[in-house]
């Protein structure tokens, strides 16, 4: 994020500081302006939108060369293979998540604004989700056609994606956030985030095989819904929480 | 009421002088018990009319689950008590109760599988209950790894007591999304014998193995926290004092 962005960020604060009861509108204002700025950022960095898409694309087209390319095989195991690969694609994007603005000091200013730093945080997840997230997502039906996914799943496998993403981009945040000021957390960050991706990857992989068994899919996207909301409550304040030790450090 | 108890309580120091009392009788009960389950339960209990022999690995392997999850909410709960409270001591606690927890962990996964093999068959199956164990592992080893990564103790203590907290939080929802998964996936012909049904000449050795384990565990995170306090304060005067009373003079 450049110096800037900050600024105005903080002078939208400043300047509605003294109204009594502006607290609303004055941490919206700042939430547009750090989202804009990191979309703008986002789409001018192109590597970081399309190292992750390539990788998701290049390891499932591994898949079949290890294991096998018989389609009902594949058929059986797509969903699976392309939610984890969805999941390691989102982990791997995240460790830079808050690496830039914290080594040029810009994560510092925004800790030190008058304001909870949960509306940085949260602009940040939705603009990485905009660039890593909806993509796969929006590309899952034709890897899914290349693995042989039944056509049933096409649907139920873009939109468990597109919502479970969002999760995975919110939870992944906190391990990014804890890991900023170690030098090398590829692994780490890994190790502490995946056992919380499970109930994500078990409802979106069991999504797809619903509908693929000609099931409702309702309810388990509906419950991919409920995590959602729940994450968007509560891993920007954990992730924020994780920010201000990792300054202390 | 003073506060006082719960501000000496943060000492290090005097946590350490304190137990040094304690620590025999701790041990010696610990011992005590699980002798007595062990040899009951190993010598004395009856035979299991379908399992034989083999179902005795209970009297092992159901404390240590026990007690791998109890550990795991000690350990967040000792972070919680650092981070709200700052209390230097809390964070020690929650350190030494990580290993602990993950040994014993390990200890109820093994048995398991152990057992597995004459019962079911296979030492693996990817139960629902096997399965939430094995990811409360991988969430061990996480707490583990990042607090050991940072190369400043405090960033180490808070972070880890962070990661431990979302841990608990995602707890509840891992363990009820395996439960769905499995039911989904697999049909539910692997029935464990259901603990409300054993017989009162099994159950009471149990119940000894698992007071035993308790107070086991009580041991060794006090013995653990101890040798931590020390590697922490081995600057102070205190310590030198303990270690080299003649240096004094």
């Amino acid at each position: 994020m450049r110096a800037e962005s900050v600024k105005q960020y903080s002078g939208a604060g400043e300047s509605n500081l003294g109204a009594e009861g502006a607290a609303a509108p004055l941490r919206v204002a700042g939430f547009y302006t750090l989202f804009r700025t990191e979309l703008t950022l986002a789409v001018r960095r192109r590597s970081d939108i399309v190292n992750p898409l390539l990788f998701f694309v290049t390891v499932l087209a591994m898949m079949p060369l290890g294991i096998g390319p018989e389609p009902e095989m594949l058929a059986r195991m797509a969903a699976g293979l392309i939610w984890v690969m969805a999941l390691l694609a989102t982990l791997l994007s995240q460790e830079s998540l808050f690496r830039g603005d914290y080594e040029d000091g810009s994560l510092e200013q925004l800790a030190l604004q008058p304001q909870p730093l949960y509306f940085p945080v949260l602009a940040k997840v939705l603009v990485h989700w905009l660039v890593t997230g909806l993509p796969l997502a929006l590309l899952s039906p034709l890897l899914g056609m290349m693995l042989n996914l039944g056509e049933a799943g096409y649907w139920p496998l873009f939109v468990s994606l597109a919502l479970g993403t969002a999760s995975l981009s919110l939870i992944g945040a906190v391990g990014a956030a804890l890991t900023v000021a170690l030098r090398r957390p590829g692994l780490l960050l890994a190790l502490i985030i995946m056992p919380l991706y499970v109930p994500v990857l078990i409802f979106g992989t069991g999504t797809v095989q619903a509908a693929l068994d000609g099931y409702s899919y309702g309810p388990q996207m509906a419950i991919l819904g409920a995590i959602l909301a729940a994450a968007a409550a509560l891993a920007p304040l954990a992730a924020a929480g994780a920010i201000r030790i990792s300054l202390e450090n | 009421m003073s506060w006082q108890w719960f501000h000496r309580l943060g000492s290090p120091r005097w946590f350490y002088q304190k137990t040094s009392a304690w620590l025999p009788w701790l041990g010696a009960a610990s011992v005590l018990l699980l002798s007595v389950g062990i040899v009951w339960g190993l010598g004395f209990a009856p035979q299991d009319a379908k399992q034989g022999n083999s179902y005795r690995i209970i009297y092992i392997h159901v404390p240590a689950a026990f007690l791998a999850l109890a550990g795991y909410y000690i350990m967040a709960f000792c972070g919680a008590i650092g981070l709200i409270w700052k209390m230097k001591l809390s964070f020690v606690v929650m350190r030494a109760a990580a290993p602990i927890g993950a040994a014993l962990t390990f200890i109820s996964l093994f048995t398991g599988a152990i057992w597995g093999k004459p019962t079911w068959g296979t030492y693996w199956v990817w139960d629902a209950r096997i399965t939430s164990m094995l990811i409360l592992f991988f969430l061990y080893l996480g707490v583990m790894a990042l607090s050991g990564a940072f190369s400043r103790e405090q960033s180490g203590d808070k972070a880890s007591a962070l990661l431990a907290l979302v841990g608990t939080v995602n707890i509840p929802i891992i363990y009820k999304s395996v439960d769905w998964w499995f039911t989904l996936h697999q049909p539910a012909t692997l029935k464990l014998t259901e603990a409300s049904t054993i017989d009162p000449s099994m159950f009471y050795p149990l119940i000894t193995m698992i007071a035993g384990f308790y107070l086991f565990y009580a041991w060794v995170l006090t013995l653990h926290t101890r040798s931590l306090i020390l590697q922490r304060e081995w600057r102070t005067q205190w310590v030198r004092e303990l270690f080299a009373p003649a240096a004094r003079a």
